[in-house]
């Protein structure tokens, strides 16, 4: 009986990892193929990752979609900790609910319905004050700070509601006026949780196709908008020589991030054990 | 506050000058709910002040309103002559101890220790030397550059008392400062608390649920319920001479019998009590008319116990029937039936090392007796 069920549960884990890993590892393992087929093997070769060196195209979509990413996420970060800060910090003032209500509201809104709104208000922005003008790189940008900034402020939300509100109280207490209490307190403590604000901002910016391609303007193709509009056309191996790429680095991002965070735990603990033996 | 009371000292500063913390008429509501009703108080230089309640009470309530947490909805905070009233936490000369520490994580001991007098931007070698002087009061130094999750709970509560003096406040509130400490630290740390106290001359405001603690902290103790201050004092008065049923209830344990006073001279009282079959000799005046309710406070461990029927007639004495006994090593506790029905809590100290032989036992008929100066009557 434990036997069969064991046998169970290591056939389901292999079709799970198998259904989740199988794909990117075809992905990467045909990245390194030698024909222009993308289906049909020929070899082993690296010349595809040459070719993406060469490819001006996708280069300077990863660019912009670089650029993007990094503004989106710095203007997401800022924005979406003041709301955050907002929510948590300053009780019931007139329209929370609403704001609260606003702010989460881009969290459940369907992406298609996003883009197009956005794509309504830039077209009667431009023509009431002429701002802004055409759609590009701007109007991207514009657009995804607008979604990713509900991420952040959920984030920022949940980690001021855990953060102890009597450390803000007593640097107060002890002679601190209330802004430099949040850079001298607040934010340092919660640090963590704005970087990892910025990081989902920067990520959610950085694989947005549907809301870009609806804001997007001629000049403004953003990686994710390149690979799918190259896809269309019949899979590329240049494609995935790219992909593969980004597979190693969201892979190392995550390796180096666990190490960290093990080594963290670690030290902790020893300190713990420290703190223990010199009670008193 | 109606009766005539031998240790009744005058609430205002004992040279008739003003107070040095004088809270007049002060109200916070929130919403509906009345947290601090109408609190007039006044706090002498260097003491050591207690507010005693049960939680919900208001104390904390009160202390965040002296530290300007919470803003008064009426009434006024003078702290020595200055109304700080209107003025935000980080104007006012007060420090503050919180319950949870309040250490800030990512700061070591010394910068804990040195943030408030950063922020008044006192020099840089004064700073160091002052943080070193209150990190060697508080037995702290060798520690000076751990952050505060590598210390012990016993340690993190020193280096918050640190922080909180350094600025050598006009007014130390301290918030359940010993409640997150197992017992023997803390038995240990009150002691030490009073030291530095005493050592520093820093007037201190603690609040408390712990009558212990306030017992052996304060010099004075006021004990609050429903948001008003029911009765201020030095432990002695607030346990000997409780001036209401619920100041005698809420610290220690009493027995306390409703009854009618059929004797009123000036120095001594008789009151019927009913439920105890006989009538209490109580050696204190008492301003209320004849024939009025009143109720008699008898601790437990000012009863005598005894198997033979005490000398002299009358009053202050009843006969009844031992029903319950705990042991607890230095003292015993006997529950006594008296012919009325009514229990009887009886403390009696362990003098002599007990066997089994001469020791009362269960249901063992006795006498309870008691001096006129150890009950006290309270008429409301």
């Amino acid at each position: 009986m434990g036997g069969r069920r064991s046998f169970f549960v290591v056939t389901m884990m292999a079709f799970g990892f198998a259904f989740l890993y199988v794909p990117i590892l075809s992905m990467i393992v045909y990245s390194f193929n030698e024909s222009r087929l993308v289906t049909v093997w020929a070899g082993f070769s690296t010349r595809w990752y040459a070719a993406l060196l060469h490819n001006e195209q996708l280069l300077d979509a990863a660019r912009l979609s670089l650029r993007i990413a990094v503004v989106n996420a710095t203007g997401a970060t800022l924005l979406g900790t003041l709301a955050g800060l907002a929510l948590a910090r300053f009780g019931q003032f007139r329209g929370r609910a609403l704001l609260s209500g606003m702010v989460t509201a881009p969290l459940v809104m369907p992406e298609v319905i996003t883009g197009l709104s956005l794509l309504l208000l830039f077209v009667a922005l431009e023509q009431m004050i002429g701002w802004p003008a055409g759609r590009g790189v701007t109007t991207i940008t514009i657009a995804h700070i607008t979604f990713s900034m509900a991420y952040v402020a959920v984030v920022m939300q949940s980690r001021l509601a855990v953060l102890d509100e009597s450390l803000e109280e007593a640097a107060m207490d002890l002679g601190a006026r209330p802004v430099k209490v949040f850079f001298l307190i607040t934010l340092p403590i919660v640090l963590p949780a704005v970087l990892a604000g910025w990081l989902l901002a920067f990520t959610l910016s950085w694989d947005d196709l549907v809301i870009s391609s609806f804001v997007a303007g001629p000049g403004s193709s953003t990686l994710p908008i390149v690979v799918f509009s190259k896809v269309r056309l019949g899979v590329s191996p240049e494609v995935n020589a790219l992909a593969t790429i980004l597979v190693l680095i969201v892979a190392l991002g995550i390796v180096v991030a666990g190490v960290y965070l093990q080594r963290q735990e670690r030290r902790r603990e020893r300190d713990v054990q420290q703190a223990l033996a010199a009670r008193g | 506050m109606s009766n005539t009371r031998p240790e009744q000292r005058p609430e205002a500063g004992p040279d008739g000058t003003e107070p040095y913390v004088r809270l007049e008429r002060l109200t916070k509501k929130f919403g509906e709910f009345v947290a601090v009703d109408d609190v007039t108080l006044n706090i002498r230089r260097g003491e050591i002040f207690c507010l005693l309640g049960a939680s919900g009470c208001g104390k904390t309530t009160l202390l965040r309103m002296l530290a300007g947490f919470e803003q008064p909805t009426s009434g006024s905070i003078r702290i020595d002559g200055v109304d700080v009233t209107a003025l935000p936490p980080y104007e006012r000369p007060v420090n503050m101890m919180f319950q949870s520490y309040a250490l800030f994580p990512h700061m070591t001991v010394e910068q804990n220790v040195a943030f408030g007098l950063r922020q008044d931007r006192v020099p840089r070698a004064a700073i160091r030397t002052r943080v070193a002087a209150m990190l060697e009061l508080v037995r702290m130094r060798e520690f000076a550059r751990r952050k505060p999750h590598q210390l012990s709970g016993g340690q993190r509560q020193r280096v918050a008392l640190a922080r909180s003096l350094v600025k050598q406040p006009k007014l130390l509130l301290l918030d359940e400062p010993l409640a997150a400490l197992d017992k023997k630290l803390r038995q240990h740390t009150q002691f030490e608390l009073i030291n530095i106290q005493e050592t520093l001359g820093v007037t201190f405001v603690v609040v408390t649920h712990d009558q212990e603690e306030a017992m052996t902290l304060a010099t004075r103790i006021g004990v609050m319920n429903h948001g008003e201050i029911i009765q201020v004092g030095t432990p002695t008065d607030i346990y000997e001479y409780p001036n209401s049923r619920f100041v005698a209830d809420f610290i220690g344990s009493v027995n306390l019998f409703e009854g009618r006073l059929i004797e009123d001279e000036p120095d001594y009282v008789r009151v019927a009590a009913p439920e105890l079959g006989g009538v209490f000799h109580v050696g204190h005046g008492v301003s209320a008319a004849p024939g009025a309710t009143v109720w008699v406070a008898l601790r437990p461990e000012k009863i005598q116990i005894s198997r033979t029927a005490p000398d002299g007639a009358g009053d202050n004495r009843v006969a009844g029937v031992v029903s319950e006994i705990a042991y607890l090593g230095d003292q015993s506790v006997y529950l006594v039936r008296l012919a009325t029905g009514r229990q009887v809590r009886v403390t009696q100290p362990n003098i002599v090392r007990q066997s089994s032989a001469g020791r009362l036992t269960w249901d063992e008929p006795v006498w309870l007796s008691w001096e006129p100066g150890s009950p006290v009557v309270v008429t409301q």
